[in-house]
């Protein structure tokens, strides 16, 4: 097994501890080109631990979708490729390996925006989404479990839930292939605060209570680092720091730059930080 | 009275046909974004491999059925395979081309072997008629409209039910979203080119039970387009819809108004829609949430 033991990017004085326990996808060095010319990714390297929930913060551009497209094997679909580094999952090299077969191999992405089937109903959703199970009956009857609200509106065509239940949907439809690492791209993307701890706690309740790995990328830090064991924060297609989800809350730079909080711990406005990341580019 | 049943029968008849064409032709919009000018061809190539394995291979009726479908299987996932495939990510203008230049191939395989005269082939329906109200309906065209009824419930229940239809249509709506389900885009923009190269068949050969083997059948093919446009280019039901509407005005004007008409007639169906609704009567639209 290749992990990723080697040089880690993450600047000096970073609470660079790294997560214990085996990893269950590791990316090493990965360098991501798109239409053969636009470096996105400058050799990041990442590892999620088996039965840990990791997240991936980043400001806007930073590469955090174009990671999880490398893992799950979308990137030829949009022009990009993987030209260097590796990524290794459950022991198997699957950097080259075709999106579909990576699905099999026990990996579910649910994609920035959801991206339900819109003219299908819920019901379809799901059928689409057990697509490489022989007999889905029992994680219909799991999702369902965790989102009654699908089980109600099972009939309902997708493309007229709300932003909600269809996040709810594309969770319980990435669950059908019965994956044993589940990716979220911004689970709370244009949802109201309250849906978003719902959505949140969604996913700690699958974590602990069915052992599923998590990789989640989050804009909206706070939450996600309450959340997650592990946290990794990407600039510019580089992991520059990482840690312990609780060490991460705590540092200082992290509380400035994501959290919205001063030194003082008191909230700054949104222009205030927004000024800051002007000023101040981690490299 | 009798004019109106026998007029109704044949339109049936007709439209049933056209649905089943439409029905292929809408399959591969949907699924691959192809708009296929060939799909009056692939009826062509239906009727003449019917032709080939009962009449020149002399194989059991039954037998040559099935024998066609597999073949026309065999064609839908080549043509995929070799032709549309290399031309994923092209324009739209030059993938029409593709399929305009695909058009002139089949017929020009058909011509190689069987040359431009019609063919001569047993009838398949029984080809006698009933009386119903004083009118005597052809048994055959009443067939026909059943069996088309048939295949197409069987395609219905196959995308609203079966797993691999879903899939079909999961695909149609987000290719990329169809991916990390596992769902392999390829092996979906092949198998809707099986299932409109064997839709075809079955409106190829029930075309030329009707008329003859011959090279009108590609002709008749070509109607496809007022009746996509007018149940809409990716909608199945529309099909059917478009289909019988189209068959039975073309039978309706031919017999009460004048024949020539009867020929243009849908084709100033297809610009009146297109003036009204771009998207034919039942086109998905985006769905928007407010
Ligand atoms: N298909 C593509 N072709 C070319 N460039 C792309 C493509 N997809 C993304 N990029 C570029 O790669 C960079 C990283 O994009 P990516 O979507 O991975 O960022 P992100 O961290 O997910 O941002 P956000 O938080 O806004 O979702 C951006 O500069 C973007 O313009
Ligand atoms: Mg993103």
């Amino acid at each position: 097994m290749t992990t990723a033991s080697g040089p880690t990017t993450a600047p000096a004085g970073a609470a660079a501890a790294a997560p214990a326990g085996e990893a269950l996808l590791s990316l090493n060095n990965v360098e991501v080109i798109y239409d053969d010319v636009i470096l996105v990714l400058r050799g990041l390297s990442l590892e999620v631990p088996r039965g840990k929930v990791v997240a991936l913060l980043g400001s806007n551009g930073a590469g955090k979708s174009t990671t999880l497209k490398a893992v799950s094997g979308l990137l030829p679909s949009e022009h990009g490729e993987v030209t260097d580094g590796s990524i290794v999952f459950d022991g198997q090299d699957i950097t080259r390996m075709d999106a579909a077969q990576r699905v099999r191999q026990g990996m579910s992405l649910c994609m920035e925006g959801r991206h339900v089937f819109e003219h299908l109903t819920i019901a379809e959703n799901l059928v689409a989404g057990a697509y490489i199970s022989k007999d889905s009956a029992e994680d219909l009857e799991m999702v369902y479990g965790y989102f009654p609200k699908l089980a109600d509106l099972r009939n309902r065509v997708a493309g007229y839930c709300s932003g909600g239940e269809q996040q709810m949907l594309a969770i319980g439809r990435a669950l059908m292939a019965r994956p044993t690492l589940l990716m979220l791209d911004e689970p709370s993307l244009g949802l109201a605060p309250l849906l978003v701890e719902e959505i949140f706690g969604y996913i700690r309740r699958l974590n602990e209570e069915r052992g599923l790995t998590v990789l989640v990328i989050e804009q909206n830090a706070q939450v996600a680092l309450d959340v997650a064991h592990h946290g990794y924060i990407m600039e510019q297609g580089r992991i520059v720091l990482e840690g312990p989800a609780e060490e991460l809350q705590e540092n200082p730079d992290v509380k400035e730059f994501y959290l919205g909080l001063g030194e003082e711990g008191g909230r700054r406005s949104y222009r205030d930080v927004k000024h800051y990341k002007r000023r101040k580019r981690w490299l | 009275m009798s004019t109106f049943l026998n007029l109704l029968a044949y339109g049936l008849a007709d439209g049933a046909i056209l649905a089943l064409a439409a029905l292929g032709f809408v399959l591969i919009y949907k699924a691959t974004g192809v708009i296929n000018f060939a799909q009056g061809e692939f009826l062509l190539i239906g009727a003449y491999l019917m032709y080939t394995a009962w009449v020149v291979m002399g194989l059991p009726m039954v037998v040559s059925v099935l024998v066609g479908i597999v073949a026309a299987t065999v064609v839908g996932v080549l043509v995929e395979r070799l032709i549309l495939r290399p031309m994923v990510g092209e324009d739209p203008i030059s993938i029409i081309m593709v399929t305009i230049g695909l058009a002139m191939l089949l017929k020009a395989v058909v011509q190689m072997f069987y040359g431009t005269n019609p063919r001569s082939q047993p009838a398949i329906l029984p080809t006698g008629s009933v009386s119903f109200l004083g009118a005597t309906l052809p048994v055959n065209r009443l067939l026909v409209v059943v069996i088309a009824a048939v295949v197409l419930t069987a395609f219905t229940l196959f995308f609203s039910r079966s797993k691999h239809g879903i899939a079909m249509r999961a695909v149609a709506d987000d290719q990329q979203a169809a991916m990390t389900m596992g769902i392999s885009v390829r092996k979906i923009f092949a198998l809707s080119w099986a299932l409109a190269a064997v839709s075809a068949f079955i409106a190829g050969v029930l075309l030329a039970d009707l008329s003859a083997v011959d090279q009108n059948i590609a002709s008749f093919g070509l109607m496809v387009f007022p009746v996509v446009i007018l149940g809409g280019l990716d909608s199945v039901p529309g099909t059917i819809v478009g289909g019988l509407t189209i068959g039975l005005l073309t039978q309706f004007v031919s017999g009460y108004l004048d024949p020539g008409l009867a020929t243009v007639i849908p084709y100033v169906v297809l610009v009146l829609i297109l003036l009204v609704k771009p998207y034919g009567l039942f086109g998905e639209t985006r769905i928007e949430r407010v």
